[in-house]
């Protein structure tokens, strides 16, 4: 039984059809990866996941329940956290407050207790806080805690945005390309975080990634999508040698 | 002079609001300042002309109205051009509560801050599809259907009439002058100052900053976005009715005319010109607000010595430079008063090796 799964997933926009019955399901532990042209619709994917896109038909299960009705911020507090690809932190905060409000779901205080902020309030925050602490220190992001996040550059940015998403303490994590725009050491910094946290921290990830080396180097499994249509599923020397996939990606990125 | 590095061993000193010795010294100068102005406030008002304790509580009341707008609309982003309606049913539960079911000032305040609370958020409602211009539309309507309400109800509120208030009395004190009542308003200030900045730096306050930044990211990591919407026009509107409460019972006569649309623009401009998402900007765009009228009058008063037709001439100009001056700032000090002390105070902290 998959921890969660897509089954037969239809959403449009318009005439385009982003995704066309897809279906697919992520076991737990694993690192699954999509792949596919741009365009193709991975991240639409992430999107039905997470409660930002309702799909047409289909249903998405997570846990063994139907989520498809459930509102986003439900979705995160049943153990679903992501990243984005075009990053979607709070520029204006620090990394610490970013992060801590990645530990909101876990955290009680409300404008009562927070306005008093003595006592419970401030024992749950310092809580808190050492988590958080211990994600930046995972991340090697010590010296930036600070800083506000807007000011960070673009690599850091990914990072931070990968902390706001563990704080939440997820089952599963979905990662919308996080080694986009990075240098061949920063790509290499972020595959080892993303193992880690698999290994170490038990988190099932779902990765979207462009970059095949990697995906083929960290996945367990790999689904390849195009036009919104899953031309095939697999381990990653299965779909390194699949036609399909290779015609898909011709004229475009080689499959390495 | 601040410190550069600052360095702390636990997370509850790091949380701390005062971070240095020296910044609690000049907080504690300053609340000594505070506790005494009553008192010093006699000769100052000799040279300047003016009832500076009466002007004093009139800004402290406007404070604790601009923390919750400040709420709302700087932290939340969600802006209200209703608030000076909500000030009103503050103002009008308060009177209502104290004058005609005869409930003691102390417990009528705060249940007049909670029925404000309740309409609010019941106007507050459109936020959840509405936003920008068309919730500041929105909001506005709720403005002029509680000016009709205030002004129409006459059974409740006496209508254009008014109403009048008795200052409040309690544990045997009558607070009846200005310096009595300055006590008592200051009191509610630093009680709202701290709460704006306790919930700033908690779980709620994070989580209107997020959803005033990025509402979809703050949806996708867990915070129920309609639920603190609904939840900080609750609290804004909580805030400005204890204003509203505090000023019937130091005005003593309420009616319809004190909380029309202009006192609610008055608000936002208080927190737009003091530093909107600044804690400390509801406390500075008060000041301004208040004193700014009080400014132009010395002029007014000059001119009338040499020629008594400038009087005339420059009254009707005051609006006019009143406006013209918050139009300056808005160009010169988008982020307002609270943002500019920073940027001097992150000057002064590094100098001289500040560039
Ligand atoms: N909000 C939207 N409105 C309209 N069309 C959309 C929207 N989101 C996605 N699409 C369309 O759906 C299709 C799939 O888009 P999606 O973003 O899922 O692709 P992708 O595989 O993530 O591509 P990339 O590799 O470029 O990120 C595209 O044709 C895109 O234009
Ligand atoms: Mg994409």
């Amino acid at each position: 039984m998959p921890l969660l799964e897509m089954k037969d997933v239809y959403l449009h926009f318009g005439g385009i059809m982003a995704l066309n019955g897809v279906s697919f399901g992520v076991r737990k532990g694993e690192i699954f990866a999509i792949i596919g042209p741009n365009g193709a619709g991975k991240t639409s994917i992430f999107n039905c996941i997470s409660g930002l896109y309702h799909p047409d038909r289909g249903k998405i299960i997570f846990k063994k329940k139907e989520i498809n009705k459930l509102s986003p911020h439900r979705r995160a507090q049943l153990g679903l956290a992501r990243s984005f690809q075009n990053i979607e932190l709070f520029k204006g905060m620090t990394v610490i407050d970013n992060l801590m409000l990645g530990r909101h779901i876990h955290m009680r205080t409300d404008l009562i207790t927070g306005g008093i902020f003595f006592g419970k309030a401030r024992r749950e925050e310092v809580r808190h806080r050492e988590v958080v602490e211990e994600i930046i220190d995972f991340l090697e992001i010590q010296n930036i805690r600070k800083k506000p996040v807007g000011t960070l550059a673009y690599g850091l940015q990914k990072r931070v945005e990968l902390g706001r998403a563990l704080a939440l303490d997820p089952n599963v994590l979905l990662l919308d390309e996080p080694m986009a725009g990075m240098n061949a050491e920063e790509t290499e910094d972020m595959a080892r975080f993303i193992l880690d946290i698999n290994e170490e921290r038990d988190v099932t990830i779902v990765l979207i990634e462009h970059d095949m080396g990697v995906v083929m180097d960290i996945s367990d499994r790999i689904c390849a999508l195009d036009f919104g249509v899953k031309i095939s599923e697999g381990r990653p020397d299965e779909i390194q040698s699949d036609p399909k996939v290779i015609s898909a990606y011709l004229g475009g990125e080689e499959v390495v | 002079m601040q410190q550069c590095g600052i360095f702390h061993e636990t997370y509850t000193e790091d949380m701390a609001i005062f971070q240095t010795p020296f910044s609690r010294f000049w907080m504690g100068l300053f609340f000594v300042f505070l506790a005494i102005f009553p008192f010093i406030s006699k000769p100052i008002n000799a040279v300047l002309g003016t009832n500076t304790l009466y002007l004093a509580n009139l800004i402290g009341i406007y404070i604790i109205g601009a923390h919750g707008l400040n709420l709302l609309t700087g932290f939340t982003g969600q802006i209200s051009l209703g608030h000076g309606a909500f000030m009103g049913v503050g103002a009008y539960a308060s009177a209502i509560l104290t004058m005609k079911l005869g409930i003691p000032f102390l417990i009528a305040l705060p249940l007049a801050g909670l029925i404000t609370a309740m309409v609010g958020m019941v106007f507050g409602i459109p936020s959840l599809r509405l936003k920008g211009l068309y919730l500041a539309i929105a909001t506005m309507a709720a403005q002029f259907i509680i000016e009709y309400a205030m002004r129409n109800w006459t059974t409740l509120t006496g209508g254009s009439a008014g109403m009048s208030v008795r200052p409040p009395s309690f544990f045997g004190f009558y607070i009846d002058s200005d310096r009595s009542y300055y006590y008592l308003i200051y009191v509610f200030v630093i009680l709202a100052t701290i709460y704006t900045k306790n919930i700033i730096r908690s779980r709620p306050g994070r989580a209107f900053v997020a959803i005033r930044d990025r509402y979809l990211a703050a949806e996708v990591i867990g915070v129920n976005v309609w639920l603190y919407r609904i939840l900080s026009f609750g609290i804004s509107s909580f805030m400005v009715g204890i204003a509203g409460g505090l000023w019937a019972h130091y005005v003593l006569v309420i009616s319809d005319e004190h909380f029309v649309i202009w006192l609610s623009v008055q608000y936002l401009a208080m927190i737009i010109i003091g530093g909107m998402g600044h804690v400390m900007g509801g406390i500075y765009g008060a000041i301004f607000m208040v004193l700014l009228p009080e400014l132009l009058r010395i002029p007014e008063h000059y001119l009338t010595v040499i020629n008594p037709n400038a009087f005339a001439i420059f009254h009707s100009l005051r609006d006019g430079v009143f406006g013209l001056i918050i139009i300056l700032f808005l160009i010169f000090e988008p982020d307002g008063l609270a943002a500019r002390w920073h940027t001097i105070k992150n000057y002064w902290k590094l100098w001289p090796f500040s560039y």
